[in-house]
């Protein structure tokens, strides 16, 4: 089985960021930048389902700047097989990445592309579907399961994405409002991971030096033929409100009368 | 001028790749725990199994065998494992994988190396390392354990004192009179704790490292072969001297970061508490005071990756790593109380990182070598003393 898993360089989420003063972006100075953790959530699924489907092979793949091939690193410290860098620096938009994708997976021919649900900078979760859809292939989104991240099958690194036994197929659970559901998808497909699929492995120090004798491919998205030019344009970028001070209420009866008449939750 | 990655200290992709992975599992797997572990005076065993599956307990040793293939990645283990918040562990692997094993790879024969190294590099095995005794801690050269050959056996009697991992080790790399008086009479062994007449005299109740089982040993006419000597019959002083610069080194390391840390959290208090209606760190005497330890901080980093490359590149570094420990440990006390000071009442409360590690500070001017013993050692070093 051949796995192909996308992997995005985000901004760390430890990292304090600040909106630049003419809110064109943010202050990208003194900021950690590290892989997308649905990323890793995608990656972790990847290895499982390869190692309980022998022979088979992931490959780790990331469109951005030349500085995403650390990510990427990190992928194939986990244990992913190869890696292959879209090099393009600057920002590019979701649907630029999902066109840029899909050459390389006309190319690669995988049998199921597992990626994040989002990426955690910018949160736009349209990727997965978008490629989906210029693939014309079958797609499940934020995959889950029903097991706990304690279980036993999670200790026992059990993939939640299920391959059928005549391969032709994957079982995906997916998150949905108020409860799962259970498809099932024909191969090729798209997976997109959520949350609670998985408890991503931390890199050991064997596979880390293994790793560097991995090989990481790069590719120009104009050799591919596409046009990163974004369609969407950010017009401007804010910093979320700060958070408005609270109020003392003199007693239980206020507190009462304010969550019954202005909070309206009682 | 070019830009880029600077050339030393010389931390590759695959150094930055072991820091995050193992940053994100002391923070993750260890840090949550560090004050009730502390409370309950023990961490769990699987601490040690959990960090061998991270490779973590054989960084050291080459590539071909599991590890970074250079000291470096010992540099990064020590300043990592700082961030577990809890000194205690922080010791126990140090021990495990740096001051009780390495010594069994360099002299140990094929036997030992798989009956005490490999299971304590794959964390089945717990590891301590049994040098001081009741009587002789600096003055290592006194020490008073005896073996005495019978036939094919060596018999063990004596006692040893403060020995980390002391409770529950599988083994100790034991260091025991063989011979004359002094240090021509010194030999070291590993010795499996099942065997018959060793005993824990008790667990030692301290003021700092509370997670860590610190013990008094006993031994009563305890058999171990004779093939269980590590390397050969009286050259155990200058093996156990050498073994002290790596155990020294980590320890300077480890408190460079320590103190990083503790300024880091003490700007961050600083920043938190408001008091006359500002920030404390807006404060004059605050901000220059912790800038001050940021100077000598990074200082003291140098120094310790000065003596780091030395020893890296098999160079006479025992100067330098004397000075990096001496340096390190006593600087540590004054940026200690400091970052406590800042930290008022809560610096007091055992729940703040800082009160506990107002204490666990002590122990570096203290073990692996007192400040005294390394100014003994440097003035031994330079000329003219
Ligand atoms: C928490 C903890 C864990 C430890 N773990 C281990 C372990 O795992 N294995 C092990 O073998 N040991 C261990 N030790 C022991 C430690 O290495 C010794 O305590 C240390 O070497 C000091 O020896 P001592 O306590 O006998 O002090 P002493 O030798 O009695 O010295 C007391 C003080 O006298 C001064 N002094 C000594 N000699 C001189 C001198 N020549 N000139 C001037 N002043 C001098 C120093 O200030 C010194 O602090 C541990 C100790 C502690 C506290």
């Amino acid at each position: 089985m051949k796995i192909l898993v996308t992997i995005k360089r985000v901004e760390d989420y430890e990292s304090k960021i600040k909106v630049k003063p003419d809110g064109t972006w943010i202050v990208t100075d003194g900021v950690n930048y590290r892989a997308n953790p649905f990323d890793e959530i995608a990656v972790e699924e990847a290895l499982r389902l390869r190692d309980a489907n022998m022979p088979s092979e992931v490959i780790a793949v990331s469109v951005g700047s030349e500085l995403s091939v650390n990510e990427i690193r990190s992928a194939l410290a986990m244990g992913a097989d190869k890696g292959i860098l879209v090099k393009q620096a600057g920002w590019v938009d979701s649907d630029a990445v999902a066109r840029c994708l899909q050459k390389v997976i006309e190319r690669e021919k995988p049998d199921l592309v597992l990626m994040g649900k989002q990426a955690v900078d910018v949160d736009d979760n349209v990727t997965g579907q978008l490629l989906a859809e210029y693939l014309g292939w079958g797609q499940a989104t934020f995959a889950s399961k029903h097991e706990s991240l304690e279980s036993a099958e999670e200790k026992a690194k059990k993939p939640g994405v299920k391959l059928a036994a005549d391969k032709a197929s994957v079982e995906v659970i997916r998150e949905i409002d108020g409860g799962l559901e259970t498809l099932s998808v024909k191969l090729p497909a798209i997976v997109t991971v959520d949350l609670r699929l998985n408890v991503p492995r931390y890199a050991s120090l064997p596979n880390i030096m293994k790793a560097k004798k991995k090989p990481v491919e790069e590719l120009d998205p104009k050799a591919l033929g596409v046009d990163v030019t974004p369609k969407v344009k950010v017009l401007k970028v804010e910093p979320p409100p700060a958070r408005a001070a609270g109020i003392k209420v003199p007693d239980v009866a206020a507190l009462v009368q304010k969550l019954h008449s202005d909070a309206k939750v009682i | 001028m070019s830009t880029g990655t600077p050339i030393f200290p010389p931390f590759t992709p695959e150094h930055d790749l072991f820091r995050a992975s193992l940053r994100a599992y002391v923070e993750r797997e260890l840090a949550p725990h560090a004050a009730d572990w502390d409370a309950a005076g023990i961490f769990p065993r699987e601490v040690f199994t959990g960090m061998a599956a991270l490779g973590a307990l054989g960084v050291g040793y080459p590539e071909s065998v599991g590890g970074g293939g250079d000291y470096w990645h010992v540099v990064v283990l020590a300043e990592e494992l700082v961030k577990s918040r809890n000194a205690g562990v922080n010791m126990a692997m140090l021990v495990q994988a740096q001051m009780a094993t390495p010594i069994i790879n360099e002299i140990g024969t094929d036997e030992q190396k798989k009956l005490f190294l490999a299971p304590a590099l794959a964390g089945e095995k717990i590891a301590a390392l049994g040098v001081s005794e009741p009587d002789a801690g600096s003055d290592v050269a006194n020490l008073k354990t005896t073996a005495r050959r019978v036939g094919d056996d060596f018999v063990i009697n004596g006692a040893k004192m403060w020995i980390t991992n002391g409770t529950r080790a599988d083994f100790v790399t034991l260091a025991v009179r063989t011979g004359e008086v002094g240090y021509g009479g010194i030999s070291l062994l590993t010795f499996p704790t099942d065997v018959k007449g060793f005993s824990i005299g008790k667990k030692l109740s301290k003021i700092g490292n509370l997670s860590s089982d610190t013990a008094l040993l006993f031994f009563e006419d305890c058999k171990v072969p004779a093939r269980y000597l590590l390397g050969e019959e009286n050259a155990g002083f200058y093996h156990i001297m050498t073994n002290f610069q790596g155990e020294r080194l980590c320890a300077a390391v480890g408190a460079v970061a320590g103190m990083q840390q503790m300024v880091d959290d003490a700007i961050q208090y600083g920043n938190e508490r408001t008091a006359f209606g500002k920030p404390l760190i807006k404060m004059q005497v605050w901000k220059h005071k912790l800038v001050e330890h940021l100077t000598a901080i990074e200082a003291a980093r140098w120094l310790a990756y000065r003596a780091c490359d030395l020893f890296a590149r098999g160079e006479p570094a025992t100067k330098e790593i004397s000075m990096a420990k001496l340096f390190a440990g006593d600087l540590m006390q004054k940026v200690v109380y400091d970052c406590q000071q800042i930290h008022g009442g809560m610096g007091y409360v055992t729940e703040s990182h800082i009160a506990r590690a107002f204490v666990d500070a002590r122990l570096i001017t203290i073990g692996g070598g007192a400040s005294e013993i390394m100014k003994e050692i440097i003035s031994k070093l330079v000329p003219g003393f």
